[in-house]
C-alpha cells in the first residue's frame, strides 16, 4: 500500500472521523478548557502526543497478547499446548489493559518531559494526568482494535486523531473568545452555548465527509 | 442514617434537578451524545451506567479508609473499568446486536467522567449506603438528560420511537406508520438530527431549559 493509503487515512482522521464533531470523544476536556486560548493549545499539544505514543503500544499488546491466538508466538514443541495457546483469547481484558497502558505512558511522558524539557513541560505538565481519562485516547486505541488496523496504520490514524482533536479545541476556543462580549441568554452562557458552537462546527466538518478517499 | 430520611432523599433528587450531573457538573457528555440516535439505545446505555456507578461508588465507599491517596486513582480506574469489562460481556451474551451498535461506547463508559467524578467527589467522603444513593441520583439524572435528547433525535430525525426489545428494538411508534396524513401533507423528518450537529444542538437547548427550569447559571 503506497502513501497515499496513508494519507487518506490521516486525512480521515483529521477531517471526516473527527474523534470530537464525529464521534463526540474527548468532550469533557473539549468543553472545560476551550475558555481559553493558550490552555486549548497545550491540551490540544499534549493529546497529541499521548495518542501518537498510546495507540502503537497498545496494538503491539492487542496483536501479541490479547487476540484470539494472539500468544501462537510462544510456539511450544507440544503439539496438544499450542493447540491450546491458539484458542486462548483474552481480549475480554482489553479495556483494563488499555486504560492501564495509557495511565502508564502518561506517566512516563510527564517524567521524561520534565527531565529533559522544562520548557515543554511547563507547556504540557498540568493537562497530561487530566488526559489520561479522556475518552479520546482509550477511543483511539478501541477503535484500531475495531477497525483492525496495521502497526503503520495504527501510527498514523492515532497522529491523525490528536491533530483532529487539535484543530477541534483551537477553533472552539478562538470562537468562544471572540463571543465574549456578545450578548447571549444568561442560562445559555457556559456550556449550552458551547454545544450549540461546537454543532456549527461539526456541521461545518460534515462538509468533508463528502470526499470520496 | 435512615434510608428513607429527608437527607438521603435529597442526594437521589439533587442530581435530577439542581445538581444535574449532565447539564450543571457536565460530566459524562462524551457518551450522552454518541448513545442518543435511538430511546432503546439510551435506555440500555442508562441502565449500564446506572450499574457501573452504583457499584463503583459503593466499592470505592468500601475501600475508602484502606486506599493511600496518592494511587487513588489508579486503584478507582481499576475498579471501574472491571465493572464496565463485566457489563460489556453481559451485553454481548444477552444483547448481542445491541452491544454491536453501541460498539465502542460501552466500552467508554470506564472513561465517562461522571463514574471517576462522582467517585471523587462523593464516595471517597461518605458511607457505601449514601454513595449507594448518590449513584443512584446521578445515574438517573444521567438517564433523564440522554433520554431525552434521544427522544428528540429519534422523533424528529427518524420519524420513529423505539423501545428496546433485542436488537432491532420494538417500534413503539413511527410517523410513516401511524400518522399517515402528515406524510401525504409533505412531512419530513430532519435529517440533521440523526447526524452529529443534531446531537450538539439538541443537547445544548436541553441544558439550556433545564437550567431555566433549575433558575441556575454558570459563572464565567
Amino acid at each position: 500500500m503506497g502513501l497515499e493509503h496513508y494519507l487518506s487515512i490521516f486525512t480521515k482522521a483529521v477531517f471526516i472521523e473527527n474523534m470530537v464533531l464525529a464521534y463526540f470523544l474527548g468532550l469533557c476536556s473539549f468543553l472545560a478548557i476551550s475558555k481559553k486560548i493558550d490552555a486549548s493549545i497545550g491540551i490540544g499539544m499534549a493529546v497529541v502526543v499521548v495518542l501518537t505514543v498510546t495507540t502503537p503500544i497498545n496494538w503491539f499488546i492487542y496483536e501479541y497478547l490479547l487476540d484470539k491466538g494472539a500468544l501462537s508466538w510462544i510456539n511450544p514443541e507440544n503439539p496438544e499446548l499450542a493447540n491450546i495457546i491458539a484458542n486462548i483469547d483474552l481480549s475480554f481484558l482489553k479495556l483494563i489493559v488499555f486504560i492501564a497502558v495509557i495511565a502508564a505512558a502518561v506517566q512516563l511522558i510527564e517524567m521524561f518531559l520534565e527531565r529533559f524539557s522544562q520548557a515543554l513541560y511547563n507547556g504540557l505538565g498540568i493537562f497530561l494526568p487530566l488526559i489520561a481519562v479522556n475518552c479520546s485516547i482509550l477511543g483511539g486505541s478501541m477503535f484500531m482494535v475495531e477497525r483492525e488496523y496495521s502497526l503503520s496504520e495504527t501510527l498514523v490514524y492515532g497522529f491523525g486523531s490528536g491533530v483532529g482533536f487539535l484543530l477541534a479545541i483551537l477553533a472552539l476556543a478562538s470562537v468562544r473568545y471572540r463571543l465574549r462580549y456578545s450578548n447571549i441568554p444568561p442560562r445559555l452562557r457556559g456550556v449550552g452555548m458551547a454545544m450549540i458552537l461546537t454543532g456549527l462546527l461539526s456541521m461545518a466538518f460534515m462538509a468533508f465527509s463528502g470526499i470520496d478517499l | 442514617m435512615e434510608l428513607f430520611s429527608t437527607e438521603s432523599k435529597k442526594i437521589v433528587t439533587d442530581p435530577l434537578n439542581v445538581n444535574n450531573p449532565i447539564s450543571l457538573q457536565v460530566l459524562g457528555i462524551c457518551s450522552a451524545l454518541a448513545v442518543t440516535i435511538r430511546v432503546d439505545q439510551a435506555i440500555i446505555m442508562t441502565f449500564a451506567v446506572i450499574f457501573v456507578l452504583c457499584s463503583s461508588n459503593v466499592a470505592i465507599s468500601l475501600l475508602k479508609d484502606h486506599i493511600p491517596s496518592r494511587v487513588r486513582i489508579v486503584i478507582m480506574l481499576a475498579i471501574i473499568a472491571g465493572l464496565v469489562s463485566f457489563v460489556d460481556e453481559v451485553l454481548k451474551a444477552y444483547l448481542y446486536d445491541m452491544s454491536k451498535q453501541l460498539s465502542v461506547f460501552v466500552g467508554l463508559i470506564v472513561t465517562n467522567c461522571i463514574i471517576m467524578g462522582r467517585a471523587e467527589a462523593f464516595a471517597i467522603k461518605h458511607g457505601p449506603s449514601k454513595a449507594f444513593l448518590d449513584g443512584l441520583g446521578n445515574g438517573l439524572g444521567y438517564g433523564m438528560m440522554i433520554i431525552l435528547v434521544s427522544f428528540f433525535r429519534e422523533l424528529f430525525g427518524a420519524g420513529t420511537i423505539t423501545l428496546p426489545n433485542g436488537g432491532a428494538g420494538y417500534v413503539l411508534f413511527s410517523i410513516e406508520r401511524d400518522v399517515e396524513w402528515l406524510i401525504n401533507a409533505g412531512y419530513e423528518n430532519i435529517g440533521l438530527l440523526v447526524l452529529s450537529p443534531g446531537a450538539f444542538f439538541i443537547l445544548g437547548l436541553v441544558i439550556w431549559v433545564q437550567r431555566e427550569i433549575a433558575g441556575l447559571e454558570e459563572e464565567e
